[in-house]
């Protein structure tokens, strides 16, 4: 078992991020994804509250009541940076202004369809935040998450069973087994991590898969 | 004269009743309007309707509001919570209607009542059960949903400094939602760390112009005469 860490997939995706790139992280594991981007290249990082050119994660001295991310953690801002109001962050990502949006996923089905933000569970509470925004607005839409389920099923499948948040709107999804590509007639696997054939992948994901390699 | 002053956060609300709609400005704890939301409380007014990014998130206040079951029905994005289980039991119980709205297309409706729009369409939550039953509109060959404007009784939102006339300017984060609660709503009222003299505020930094704001309380004085 060679599978990736949540660490290596964040490192994988920033690799992926060009110079000058404007970039929302979702959050959780695409929230790491900052900790790896190359220190050669120039990003700025854009937070569904209202600013662009957030920094790290503020510490002790650093922490402004006034200063937090899409997660509700306290940050700090990086020289250049600007804030502004709700209807205009949005604008921002429906209008196609950010480059890169890096989101979790429940499901991802075969046609780059995205499911994150509910399940099906009766007592859970639905929310759905900016993923729908994000989904249709950045012009590339990319997805981090393990492969398989707890039960050990595969969250890449040929129709999503949770509710969608965005249809055919993935443009790739980074995983700890292997990297998909979507737009096609069939998910494109692009890299593989795990020491595993791709026909092991491909009975493991349970629909056709092409080889991109 | 424009005097928009008011000296006391339950002055400010003196006027808010039963079953009023009413917008509350804040992403997290910046931005919240935590000493008019308190009022609110005081004043014991009930079967609210309240728009906001989250549902009883965000600070003391606002959670004290959903536990006081002042909140008929609350307008958001994301209701769940870190470090709060108010709204989840009052959800699970039945006790709260949720409408749950795209963060964007909250943000836009807004914006949009308070530029006298009558909606827009948009991309955000096409072909999911979000826009379930929506006039959908295929424009350059992309589909987009119809969206309403969404007004409001009242704002409360909270800014940095402010003057008499009801000019604004919000600090970092804090500023999220304020300024396009405050084009749409009827009444809008205002909290802000500081109110300076008219004239102090850089015209060309003015964020809302005061022209949007109806009452405006400077929190730090009123809370420093709360503590005597």
């Amino acid at each position: 078992m060679t599978r990736l860490t949540r660490e290596q997939i964040a490192a994988r995706v920033a690799l992926d991020i060009p110079d000058g790139s404007y970039v929302n992280l979702g959050i959780g594991v695409p929230t790491l994804v900052a900790d790896f981007l190359p220190s050669d290249r120039e990003i700025i990082l854009h937070t569904e509250n209202g600013l662009l050119g957030m920094g790290g994660a503020a510490i002790g001295d650093e922490i402004d009541e006034d200063l937090i991310n899409a997660g509700k953690i306290y940050v700090t801002e990086t020289p250049g940076a600007s804030y502004f109001h709700h209807a205009d962050s949005f604008a921002m990502m429906r209008g196609g202004h950010i480059d890169v949006c890096v989101l979790g996923a429940y499901q991802v089905s075969q046609s780059g369809d995205l499911a994150n933000w509910r399940t099906n569970s009766p007592t859970a509470i639905p929310g759905v935040g900016g993923a729908m925004d994000l989904a249709v607005g950045a012009r590339k839409v990319y997805v981090v998450m393990e492969l398989l389920s707890k039960t050990g099923e595969s969250k890449i499948v040929s129709e999503c069973t949770y509710p969608l948040t965005g249809r055919a709107c993935i443009d790739r999804a980074y995983t700890d087994v292997a990297l998909f590509e979507f737009g096609g007639e069939r998910p494109l696997v692009r890299e593989i991590y795990d020491d595993i054939t791709l026909d092991e992948l491909i009975a493991q994901v349970g629909i056709p898969l092409d080889d991109g390699r | 004269m424009i005097d928009k002053e008011v000296t006391t956060a339950d002055e400010a609300v003196a006027d808010v009743t039963d079953g009023a709609t009413i917008m509350v400005g804040g992403f997290g704890p910046p931005g919240q309007p935590t000493a008019l939301i308190e009022a609110l409380l005081r004043k014991g007014v009930r079967d609210l309707v309240i728009i906001n990014n989250n549902a009883g998130a965000g600070g003391a206040a606002i959670s004290d509001l959903f536990a006081a079951e002042r909140v008929r029905k609350v307008i958001c994005s994301f209701p769940k919570a870190i470090g709060s289980t108010v709204f989840d039991e009052l959800y699970l119980a039945g006790k709260i209607e949720l409408e749950l709205i795209p963060q964007g297309t909250l943000a836009e409706r807004i914006r949009a009542a308070g530029a006298g729009l009558g909606g827009f369409y948009t991309r955000t939550g096409v072909g999911t059960e979000l826009t379930e039953g929506r006039e959908v509109r295929r424009i350059d060959g992309v589909d987009y949903v119809f969206e309403a404007p969404l007004h409001a009784d009242f704002a409360l939102i909270r800014g940095h400094r402010g003057d008499r006339l009801g000019n604004m300017v919000y600090r970092k984060t804090g500023r999220n939602f304020g300024p396009i609660m405050a084009t749409a709503a009827a009444t809008v009222i205002a909290e802000v760390d500081q109110l300076v003299e008219r004239g102090e505020l850089d015209p060309e930094t003015i964020v809302t112009p005061g022209i949007y704001v109806d009452r405006i309380l400077d929190v730090t004085r009123h809370n420093e005469e709360a503590r005597r």
